[in-house]
């Protein structure tokens, strides 16, 4: 199986590398279109900020050539919320995959949420083989509120989506690569997609 | 609802760690990575290393080390110790790790904080804070607590905050190695003073402690290093009886 991670320069892309490696399989660093198109699997890491990722998305004309991706896509974190139609972080707009709004999170409860909280309302053949209420390890200031493409839900102040899909397109708000043995689960029902 | 956390931390002396432990099944006790699985594999929320060597070989040593913990465990973790500079920074986080502390770096150089929370996002910047009580001030310290400066914790925090850091690690020099319990009434007003997550540390001596920082000290998450490598709180038991106390943790 050929597994394409997406280099476009947005954070740490070490942690996903050395999880799929922990399940046996070998994952390549690319932002090369060809390599990209032929990938068996394709996963949208990011950290940091969204505006600044949106623009080398642009840049790299990976912009236009995600959305049209056949193959199963998972964007984890960053890459998520740059799936959805626009965010607040940086007023940016995003690849429109996910027919969502990105916002901020008020400033009831603590900004960023850091740390671990439970996914539940699972709807997915992600989620094969995991209980409700499982803890998940998330680190962000923006979010995606419910809407149709929700396939799991977190409550934060708030209940929102903490993952997303659409077709052949995944997204979670958590990290599968820093949520222990549960979060390795998810991530292989993706390759077993 | 979000989870408290419990951070287990590891000092890290050219590649080994120096604290004694304790684990009889461990076939190295020096060796950092085999503790972090162990740590990670009972329950551990997330793990601090803090780099104590002062050689030149420090920062080859480490990379190697985050690599190899990257590679082997499957929960955040944070990486701290002499760390001055936005290219040491990408360095630790394109080897795998998921967040630095920085420390006197930061009093020296604020504009550190501005600099990493840019270039990284808030996310993996922890700042740490070693402060004592003097005169009823709270001061913070430098160099393990042996260096005052005329910062006040409360102040000192603020601006950290705004800053961009993304978490602030406070330690009690005060109450650090004590087994008295952590300084609550100081992490209760950090808690009220900023809106990004408190570490409490220094202090911890039973599971009550804990139960403590959580509930009177509303900190979000509590770091300790002896307790967990002498095996006198095992984190299982430890989260069970958070848990008992009704406090959200993931077990």
């Amino acid at each position: 199986m050929k597994i394409v991670i997406i280099n476009y320069g947005a954070g740490n892309i070490q942690s996903i590398m050395f999880a799929i490696e922990r399940l046996g399989f070998k994952a390549t660093l690319s932002n090369n279109r060809n390599e990209i198109l032929s990938a068996d699997k394709v996963i949208f890491p990011g950290v940091g900020e969204a505006s600044s990722a949106m623009e080398k998305l642009i840049e790299s004309g990976l912009y236009t050539l995600i959305p049209n991706l056949k193959q199963p896509v998972l964007g984890i974190c960053l890459g998520m919320q740059l799936m959805c139609k626009s965010t607040e972080e940086g007023n940016t707009s995003g690849l429109g995959i996910f027919d969502v709004d990105v916002i901020k999170f008020a400033p009831i409860l603590k900004v960023p949420q850091m740390g671990w909280n439970t996914i539940y309302n699972l709807q997915s053949p992600l989620f094969t083989e995991i209980n409700e209420n499982e803890y998940m390890y998330l680190v962000h200031s923006f979010y995606a509120p419910l809407c149709k493409e929700t396939i799991a839900t977190t409550n934060y102040g708030v209940e929102y989506a903490s993952a997303l899909q659409k077709n052949n397109f995944y997204g979670t708000q958590f990290h599968p690569e820093k949520s222990g043995a549960i979060g390795e689960q998810i991530l292989r029902n993706f390759l077993n997609i | 609802m979000l989870a408290k956390r419990i951070i287990p931390c590891l000092d890290i002396k050219n590649g080994r760690t120096v604290k004694g432990v304790n684990f009889v099944d461990l076939r190295d006790a020096g060796d950092p990575v085999e503790l972090a699985k162990i740590y990670s594999d009972e329950g551990a929320d997330e793990l601090v290393f803090l780099d104590i060597s002062a050689t030149e070989e420090r920062r080859k040593t480490l990379v190697d080390l985050v690599r190899k913990v990257a590679s082997t465990i499957n929960i955040p973790f944070t990486v701290g110790g002499g760390i001055s500079s936005v290219e040491d920074v990408a360095i630790l986080l394109n080897n795998g790790a998921d967040k630095v502390s920085i420390n006197s770096s930061a009093v020296k150089t604020p504009q550190l904080i501005n600099d990493l929370a840019q270039k990284f996002g808030s996310q993996c910047v922890v700042v740490a804070i070693d402060a004592k009580q003097i005169n009823g001030q709270w001061i913070v310290h430098l160099v393990g607590g042996k260096v005052p400066t005329e910062l006040n914790l409360f102040d000192w925090a603020i601006e950290v905050a705004e800053r961009g850091a993304g978490e602030i690690l406070f330690t009690s020099m005060d109450n650090d190695g004590t087994k008295n319990g952590f300084a609550n009434e100081a992490l209760a007003k950090l808690s009220e003073l900023v809106n990004i997550p408190i570490i409490a540390s220094g202090g911890a001596g039973n599971i009550q402690h804990f139960v403590d920082a959580f509930k009177e000290g509303k900190a979000d998450a509590a770091l300790a290093a002896s307790v967990f490598h002498f095996k006198e709180i095992e984190i299982k038991d430890l989260k069970q009886q958070i848990k008992n106390n009704n406090i959200e943790i993931r077990i």
